[in-house]
Order: structure tokens, then sequence, then C-alpha cells
């Protein structure tokens, strides 16, 4: 992780563009997600933009949120989820309304998928899609079936049932640490609303984590990845595109471990994270130009080659490298797609009762 | 040499520092702990209204306060915090005194040089120390390499992401705020007085109980107060080095703030943490300067 950022800094710095350059387009401050972009078309942008790119990450909603909700970050890109981040700051009136003029790529942009979008962001007015995928299982499934070879593999029963628990803990277990993430999932596995916020519903998901606490060896959102790839754990409940880096930096290593995507029977939740421009952005021309450049199909296909996560370019499908373009997990098929679930956002008193409920899972009491 | 606009200027420096640095700060804190949270930029409402004439018309909202005293989630919380800076400033006692005894002993042209390594830690980023301590932690880490290579275990011991480590990483960091002020009562201690409990027919022992240890009980009080109130906060050591046990108030502050992004609570929980921490602090040290003789 820190090493790809580093190298996306270094390519960065080497390309910076002297005085003329600055005077032509300013300078465009990003901020997404660590392991995000492909160093390298950033490094494009600057050289056919003239615009300098100054690039930050973060690695958690709560993160950007924060920084957003207190006002003047500076920052003219950011790239929240759709729910409940995105769509909470559209209401709050965080970000600048999108000019299509400056974006003639967005015809590329897929209308189902934006459509999709629209329930967080009426009118698409603010955010164009970027990449998308789904939280679920990434599974080392010869070290699963040596300890429980009755378990089901495709199904969310190998994490949430302490009958596959038990067994799978000998090799690892590691859960991402997000409550926002989590908690629709085990209400769909229970067979609830998974935007529910009744006390009845919420009581039933900490009875079931609390009953597979014991088999967790760690909590981790970022550290999946490498825990997966290393071999320290043999399940772990993430989103898609980490547990699939975990399987391709497994297979660099070449150590004998082999990790895969799977995105759970009982349906996946389903997320997109989207390109918004702050309601104070500093620049908000570079900021449209840095958009426009990303929608284009060679753009986003390389974007997709290195992160493993779809885009919402359809045109940029056939660019992707084949390994990557045919791979279910990256790119699910529509029977896969049928069972995928979104959320909304709940009232900030049921997020508190689940913040307090993660918390005691956490605490394992 | 008393009085005149000098004086005034040596006393308003202090003031204005401490006006715009802890009171103009904690005043803005303190109103937001009354607000109302809403969806907006910022995400609360002010706790007063601007009427149609200009009039400012306060609407506190107490409810935050209120959640506070009547969740026993954030007094556990709190408590938990307390408990754990406690151990840990007590920690840092039992290891720092020894080591600033030694220094305060050791050879004037020593000393310096040893006081010196205490400081040196400074010189490395505080996160990187602590991220440190992760590599040599972890199952596949150094010390379990160790033991593991001489056969002193059979598996690798689970040391990161336990109370062990936090303890452990809390200590370490804290220990020069404990040594420094203890460094300093100790090395102002007049050796002529353990001369004289030794003339007496003190054993070395006892001349420290009664003689070194009384002496440099203000050190003893500084160092604790400085270890203690930073760690009764500390969130950092606890998510990198801590289990997923049950949250410090550094923790559930970050929560509220954070996750239910709810900045009057959020407010209100720090400002009642100041009062719990500075209340009863300030009191023992005004008593303590009424005592002290003059």
């Amino acid at each position: 992780m820190m090493r790809r950022l580093l190298l996306a800094l270094a390519a960065l710095a080497l390309t910076l563009p002297a005085g003329a350059a600055r005077a032509q387009g300013g300078t465009v401050n990003v901020f997404n997600w660590n392991d995000y972009i492909d160093p390298y078309m950033v490094q494009r942008f600057v050289r056919e933009s003239g615009i300098r790119v100054r690039y930050d990450v973060f690695d958690s909603l709560e993160t950007l949120e924060g920084r957003l909700s207190a006002g003047r970050t500076g920052y003219d890109i950011v790239v929240p989820t759709s729910e409940p981040t995105f769509s909470r700051l559209v209401r709050a009136g965080a970000f600048r309304p999108l000019d299509r003029a400056l974006i003639p790529n967005w015809g590329n942009l897929d209308p189902a998928l934006m459509q999709q979008l629209e329930a967080s962001d009426p009118g698409n007015r603010h955010g164009a899609l970027y990449l998308w995928g789904t939280i679920g299982l990434g599974v080392n499934e010869a070290r699963i079936r040596a300890l429980a070879p009755d378990a089901p593999m495709d199904s969310l029963a190998l994490l949430m049932d302490p009958r596959h628990a038990n067994r799978i803990a000998r090799c690892g277990i590691t859960m991402m640490d997000s409550a926002i993430d989590v908690i629709p999932t085990v209400l769909r596995y229970l067979g609830r609303d998974p935007n529910s916020t009744s006390a009845e519903d919420l009581r039933e998901v900490e009875r079931a984590l609390l009953a597979i606490r014991p088999h967790i060896r760690n909590f981790s959102t970022g550290g999946a990845i490498e825990q997966l790839a290393t071999g320290q754990s043999c399940l772990a409940f993430g989103y898609s595109g980490d547990m699939i880096q975990a399987g391709v930096r497994a297979a660099e290593a070449d150590r004998g471990v082999a990790v895969r995507y799977v995105a759970p029977r009982e349906g996946a939740q389903l997320w997109f994270d989207v390109l918004a421009i702050p309601a104070d952005a500093p620049n908000p021309e570079a900021a449209h130009a840095f958009i426009n450049f990303l929608l284009q199909p060679d753009v986003m296909a390389a974007i997709t080659a290195q992160v493993r996560y779809p885009n919402g370019v359809p045109a940029s499908r056939p660019l992707v490298p084949a390994e990557v373009a045919n791979d279910p997990a990256v790119f699910p098929t529509e029977a896969l797609r049928a069972r995928f679930f979104t959320i909304g956002p709940v009232p900030q008193a049921a997020e508190r009762a689940r913040n307090r409920v993660w918390a005691r899972f956490k605490a394992g009491r | 040499m008393s009085g005149g606009p000098g004086r005034a200027l040596v006393l308003a420096l202090p003031a204005a520092w401490m006006l715009l640095f802890f009171a103009a700060p904690f005043a803005i804190v303190l109103s937001i702990g009354f607000a109302e949270p809403a969806e907006g930029i910022p995400p609360f409402t002010p706790p007063w209204r601007v009427g149609e004439d200009g009039a400012i018309a306060l609407r506190p909202n107490l409810a935050n306060f209120a959640l506070l005293l009547e969740d026993p989630f954030y007094a556990e919380a709190a408590l938990r915090s307390l408990r754990v800076a406690a151990i840990s400033a007590t920690l840092c006692l039992l290891i720092g005194y020894p080591m600033a005894l030694a220094i305060a002993r050791a050879p004037e042209g020593w000393r310096n040089t040893l006081l010196m390594l205490v400081v040196l830690p400074f010189w490395t980023s505080f996160l990187l120390r602590v991220t440190a301590w992760i590599g040599l932690l972890q199952d596949q880490g150094w010390i379990n390499g160790a033991l593991l290579g001489v056969g002193l275990i059979e598996a690798p011991l689970t040391l990161l992401y336990t109370d062990l480590a936090m303890y452990l990483g809390i200590t370490y960091c804290y220990l020069p705020f404990m040594v420094l002020p203890l460094y300093a009562a100790l090395s102002k201690l007049d050796p002529a007085l353990l001369d004289a409990a030794s003339d007496l027919g003190a054993r070395p022992w006892r001349a420290f109980l009664h003689v070194t240890l009384p002496l440099s009980l203000p050190g003893v009080v500084a160092g604790f107060l400085l270890v203690f109130i930073p760690a009764v906060g500390e969130f950092v050591i606890p998510e990198l080095l801590g289990g997923p046990g049950a949250q410090l108030i550094g923790r559930v502050l970050w929560t509220e703030f954070f996750q239910n992004r709810d900045w009057p609570l959020a407010s209100a929980l720090a400002v009642v943490l100041l009062l719990v921490l500075v209340v009863p602090i300030a009191a023992f040290q005004s008593r303590a300067a009424r005592d002290a003789p003059r």
C-alpha cells in the first residue's frame, strides 16, 4: 500500500511542469482513497493538461466526511462512497453542481449505473461514477477446505455460522473494522432489511456477531490485503477489490497461497465511489478537467487493471487486459448482480446504536 | 523594582496566551456542546438564534450533557481510561525512578550524555516509534523470532493487539516525561544529607526511604501528572498496539465525532473530560502550593 503510494508520489514529482504550465492551469488538489488510481494516469494528466496534481489519500469515509463537514478543505476533487456519505453530503450542500459543458466525456458513463446513483444524488447533479464494487469474502480455499471440508465456499455462512467459523479460526479470520460496511450484510444474512433500524433486528445482529467473535483473529480494513496474501489469515470480510488485490499479491509472492474473492450468494452490498467537487473548491475548472480526463475509456481501463475494481465507463471494458476483464470477481455476471443490494442512510440515533453494537462486538461482550 | 508598565506587560503576556490558546478554544467547544446536531456544514445548529430585531436569544440544548450522565457507557469508558493512565504512570514511575536516580548519581561528566539519551527518541517521529513496536511485537516479529530461535517457545506468542502491548507502548512513549522532572528533583538533593544519614547509622535503603524519597516527592508528583494527564486521552497507542477490547475515552470521542458525526455530543464529552481531569488536579496543586514551606 505504502510502496505504491510512494511510487505515485515519485511519479508526480518527476512530472511537475515548470512555470509556463502553472500559469496555464494551476493545481488540482485530489483527495482519494489509498491504492485507488493508476499513478501513471495521474502523470499523463499532468503532461496533457499542464495542471499540477497535489494528491492526498484517506482510508476511511469517516476521515473524508469529517473534513468536508468542517468546510474549507482546500480539495478540488474528493471521492466519497454513494451511501451513506455522498448522499448525506449532497443534502448538506457540501458539493458544487457539476458543469457538464466542461465534461464532454460525461456521455461515456454507464446510463444504468448512473440511474442507480440517482438514489443518492437526484439528477446526478453532483457526482460522476468512478469505481464500484461489493463487500464480501476473501477466501484461501485450500486451507479452508482442509479444516472445514463441508463449509459452503460461496456463502456468508462460512463466516457467520459459528460451526464453520470455529474450525476456520485455526487458519485465521480477519474482519473489516467498519460498522457501516458490515452490519447491513449481517442484517441481510439474517433475512432482515439491510437498512433496518429496529432495536429487535439490531439485537439479532449483535447476537450473531458475538457468536462468531471468539473465532475472529483481528479487525482490520486496510490490513486484510497483506494478511490474506501472506497466509496470516485464510478468510477475510472486506471490499471486493482489496480481496482481489490480495490474490494478485499472493500469486506474485508465489509461496503457495491462493486467494480469491467471493460475493456471497445471500447477496453482497453494492457500493459506488463518486468523483465530486467540494462547494468551496479553490480550482473548480481544473477539477472538471480532471474528471473529464478520468472518464476516457483508456484511462479507466488502466485504472481498473491496476486496482481491480470495475468502473463506470463501459467502453473501457475491451481495453482492460483479458485476465482482469474476464474475472467474474471483478466484473460480476448478471445473475450475481441481480442479488446485490444497496443501502441508504440511517438516522443518527440508529447509527449510534449500530456503532455501540460494533464496539461491544469488538470487545467481545 | 515592582509595579510599572513592565510588570503589567509581563503579566499580560501569559494572560493573553491563556486567553488565545485555552479560554477561546474552550469557549468554542463549550458552545458546540450546547448545540444541536444537524445535517449541514458544520453539522450542527448553534445554541442561539438571532431575532428579527437583531437580539440574540440563547437556546442551549442540554440533551448532550444529559445523555453523558444517563448512559453508563461514557462513565465506564472514562473510568477505564483513568485506570489505564494510572497503571501506565505507575509503570513509568517504577522504571523512571531508578533511571533518574542513576543519572543524578552518575559522575558529573556523564550526566549530560545520559540525559541526552533519554531525550534522544524525541528526534524520531512519535508515530514511527509506535509503528516500530508493531514490527517488534507481531507474530513474525523480532521478539517472537528470537524466542522461537532459541527454542524457548514452540508457537509465536500473541503480543501485538493486547493490553500488554498497549501498556508497553504508553510506558515507552511517556517515560521521558517521568525521568526528566524526577532527575530535576533528585539532582538538587544535597549529598551531605545522605552522608549525615549514614553517619547516624542509617543503612542505604533506610536513608533512601527517609531522606531521598520524601525530598523527591515534588518530582514524583510532577512526573506522574505529566504522564497521567495525556495518557487518559491517549488515542493513537491503544489504536495501533492495543486489542479490540473495551474502548477508551479517546476512541469514544473519535467515534462520536467521526462515526456518529455528533459534534455537539463529542464537544460535551470533551468538556466533561476536561473538568474531571483539571478540577481535582488544580485543587491538588493549589493545596500543595499553600502547604509548601516558603
